[in-house]
């Protein structure tokens, strides 16, 4: 890695009450402190960080990468770089994978790989299920050993109550923290659109909220009763919200996010027949949207991710209800976020806390700091530059989104994680 | 770009009744009018579309909205393929796109696309080249727009004054395209009131929201009604556990003659077919006097040959 010094950024740092102008100088996979002595700076590359913030590196609780499986879409190599050039410098690839994350084969295959592509850490959860199935456990504790951080079954509802119940206790006597997507599997099976005016109206079969509510009304029963920590992804209407701020009010070791697309649209924007808006949770009403960010500003959600999951364009060149779900997400992570803050929706300080320092502590990942002697996890951003969304400025092979079109501030010029650098 | 609309308000395609201007399902009305005499007529076929070409694309099958469609445009002298989708191309694995690039290298000039999802007809208006209009002939549970334009005829011809009207739409709303695109061509002609009526597992959650009254009791969503209008059940409703059976459906919703005398003397009966008798609609209704059921599908043609006319721009005469 070369060294560099980055030149008057705004250093943005809310958990170490840091937010002022300041040098900074790394060399070798290493911080070397803010305000070096220019004797320290002799050789480095300077980076001019005037009018740009330089912030924890993001972090997204949910990115699908399409490897194993479906690397006619993407690829980790693909979509970790992606991420890493949109800001974010670690990941979280659910077990939803073709061969699911059952197995640490599975788990060393994902792992090499996203090493040898040197974009964002790619974090790993297991399936708590063998094949996401309803017949056994996963091998949990062998997924650990293997480096998964948690276990879970995202993408594929358990609807076998008694085995859910049993792998949330197994994991808890292996201290597993549990990610778990509220869905019931039965109530709005089939359906593509939130049941409410807009299904109604066009005849999308629909999938109501109770799909959520009583999935996780029965998930938080059964983490209390299993004493485990989890994590509810994803989560898209406001009740959710307010089962959510109950349980972590009775003391239950429970946090969630939302993806971005459900913190921006709502049911109407799937109008007329929008493929790239068909989404799992589907977009809700004004008011869950409303509650959603309501939610991020008090902290009852934790965390928002991309929820990104690239398509090929074939993927999405179908009638609504045929399209597969899904929107890719990492390009527009940081944009996304960065507008939440020009809306008022959050502070500067609450975004980085939803979007860089809350999943690192969900994750169990250390809160990045420029002490001398630390490894970098952070990026530099111009808060100001603006672009257009569209297939010819996304750097994921997915180019399905639901805001193609739109002007979303937000530039990255240096991303840092570790032993990786990449510079603009 | 209004996807249905030419910028003077003509129909560049007809995918849904949603956004028609009041005005323009009134001028089709008055062109199928002008369109059913030729029925009655010894040569019944016009001129209007000589030299031009209908593709049928039937993705899902259905003889019977095929043959209306072929019939209608074969009276307008068009030529007509009809092409059964869902048995050829796609089945193999073409994608929807590529078989619709196979068939404009043909150089026709219309679509009839009926296909089981919701929004298809949209999609392919969306994609078709400039030159080829797309007439929905019914996608999934969205819309069945010439259904719905030929049952507001049929009502114009019995009653011409919607706003005094009470219409009742029967039976299956949930997964009927038919009920969706009449509640708004009813709606956008002014009707006094629109019910649905149906139990509550075969009602959209939201329907109210369309400016209609719900009744889960047949008999008070009947009552003093001047228009009945009953959907087809399908049988496998059963299975998905919206109904317990036939029979508890047909005592519940079914419209009998006894159920019918709720209604005003003079309410018309009707059903876009095809019935099943003895399920959703009891046979000495379905053949009685103010069935005008068989009158539906005689206006149907007319219809379809209106909107054909408009939308591939011929002068229906006065």
């Amino acid at each position: 890695m070369n060294k560099v010094v980055i030149r008057g950024a705004r250093i943005c740092f809310p958990h170490l009450g840091l937010d002022r102008v300041a040098d900074v100088l790394f060399e070798s996979g290493l911080v070397h402190g803010l305000d070096p002595k220019p004797a320290r700076c002799r050789g480095a590359e300077e980076v001019d960080g005037s009018g740009r913030w330089l912030i924890p590196g993001l972090v997204d609780l949910a990115a699908r990468l399409r490897e194993p499986g479906a690397t006619h879409k993407a690829d980790i190599r693909s979509e970790a770089t992606a991420a890493l050039l949109g800001g974010i410098t670690h990941l979280v690839l659910p077990p939803d994978t073709r061969p699911a994350v059952d197995s640490t084969a599975v788990v060393e295959l994902i792992l090499r790989r996203a090493r040898e592509g040197r974009g964002a850490t790619v974090h790993l959860i297991g399936a708590l299920t063998r094949d996401l199935g309803e017949e056994s456990l996963a091998e949990l504790g062998a997924l650990r050993a293997a480096g998964c951080i948690a276990v879970g079954n995202i993408g594929r509802a358990i609807g076998n109550t008694n085995l859910l119940r049993r792998a949330l206790q197994y994991a808890a006597s292996l201290d597993l923290p549990v990610h778990l997507q509220a869905v019931d599997p039965w109530i709005g099976a089939g359906g593509v659109a939130h049941e409410g005016r807009v299904a109604a109206l066009q005849g999308l079969p629909g999938i109501p909220e109770t799909a959520e509510t009583l999935a996780l009304a029965r998930d938080l029963m059964l983490v209390e009763e299993a004493g485990v920590r989890a994590h509810f992804g994803r989560l898209s209407c406001a009740r959710s919200v307010a089962m959510i701020a109950e349980a972590k009010a009775r003391g239950l070791r429970v946090s969630a996010d939302v993806a971005m697309p459900q913190v921006y649209l709502n049911e109407h924007d799937v109008l007329p027949f929008r493929a790239d808006a068909h989404l799992l949770p589907p977009l809700r009403t004004a008011n869950d949207r409303d509650a959603l960010r309501r939610g991020l500003a008090s902290g009852a959600i934790d965390a928002v991710c991309s929820d990104h999951q690239p398509h090929d364009a074939d993927a999405k060149l179908r009638p609504f209800p045929a399209a597969e779900p899904g929107a890719s997400g990492v390009d527009s992570f940081l944009g996304l976020g960065l507008k939440l803050i020009d809306d008022d929706v959050l502070s500067l300080a609450s975004w980085l806390e939803r979007a860089a320092l809350a999943p690192r502590r969900i994750l169990g990942l250390p809160a990045p700091t420029l002490d001398e002697g630390a490894v970098p996890d952070f990026v530099l951003i111009d808060a100001t530059s603006e672009r257009t969304l569209d297939a010819g400025s996304m750097a994921s092979r997915g180019k399905n989104t639901p805001f193609r079109g739109w002007r979303i501030p937000g530039r990255v010029d240096l991303a840092a994680i570790a032993d990786r650098l990449w510079i603009r | 770009m209004n996807l249905q609309l030419t910028p003077d308000g003509r129909l560049r395609h007809l995918l849904t009744i949603d956004g028609l201007p009041r005005r323009l399902i009134q001028d089709l009305i008055e062109a199928a009018d002008s369109l059913r005499s030729v029925a009655l007529r010894g040569n019944k076929k016009l001129p209007l579309l000589r030299g031009r070409t209908i593709l049928n694309l039937f993705f899902e099958a259905s003889t019977r909205t095929r043959t209306t469609f072929e019939l209608a445009a074969e009276r307008l002298s068009a030529d007509v393929v009809n092409l059964d989708v869902a048995s050829s191309s796609t089945s193999k694995g073409e994608s929807l796109l590529d078989t619709l690039a196979t068939l404009e290298a043909m150089h026709c000039d219309m679509f009839v696309v009926r296909h089981p999802d919701s929004g298809a007809a949209h999609f392919i208006a969306e994609h078709a080249s400039p030159g080829v209009a797309v007439l929905n002939a019914g996608d999934g549970r969205h819309a069945h727009p010439t259904q719905a334009l030929l049952d507001a005829y049929t009502i114009h011809r019995h009653k011409p004054r919607f706003e005094d009207l009470t219409i009742a739409v029967v039976g299956d709303v949930l997964h009927s395209r038919v009920a969706r695109s009449e509640l708004r061509a009813f709606g956008i002609l002014g009707a006094g009131e629109l019910r649905v009526v149906g139990p509550r597992t075969l009602l959209p959650p939201a329907i109210e929201e369309l400016g209609v009254s719900v009744h889960t009791d047949m008999d008070a969503g009947v009552a003093d009604a001047d228009v009945i209008v009953m959907l087809r059940l399908q049988r496998e409703r059963m299975r998905g556990a919206f109904l317990p059976s036939e029979g508890e459906y047909f005592r519940r919703y079914g419209l009998s003659a006894e159920r019918l005398k709720l209604a005003k003397p003079d309410c018309i009966v009707m059903h876009p077919g095809p019935m099943n008798r003895g399920v959703e609609i009891a046979s000495e209704v379905a053949d009685g006097p103010q069935s005008v059921i068989l009158e539906q599908v005689s206006n149907g043609l007319a219809m379809r040959m209106a909107v054909m006319s408009h939308i591939l721009g011929a002068q229906v005469p006065a």
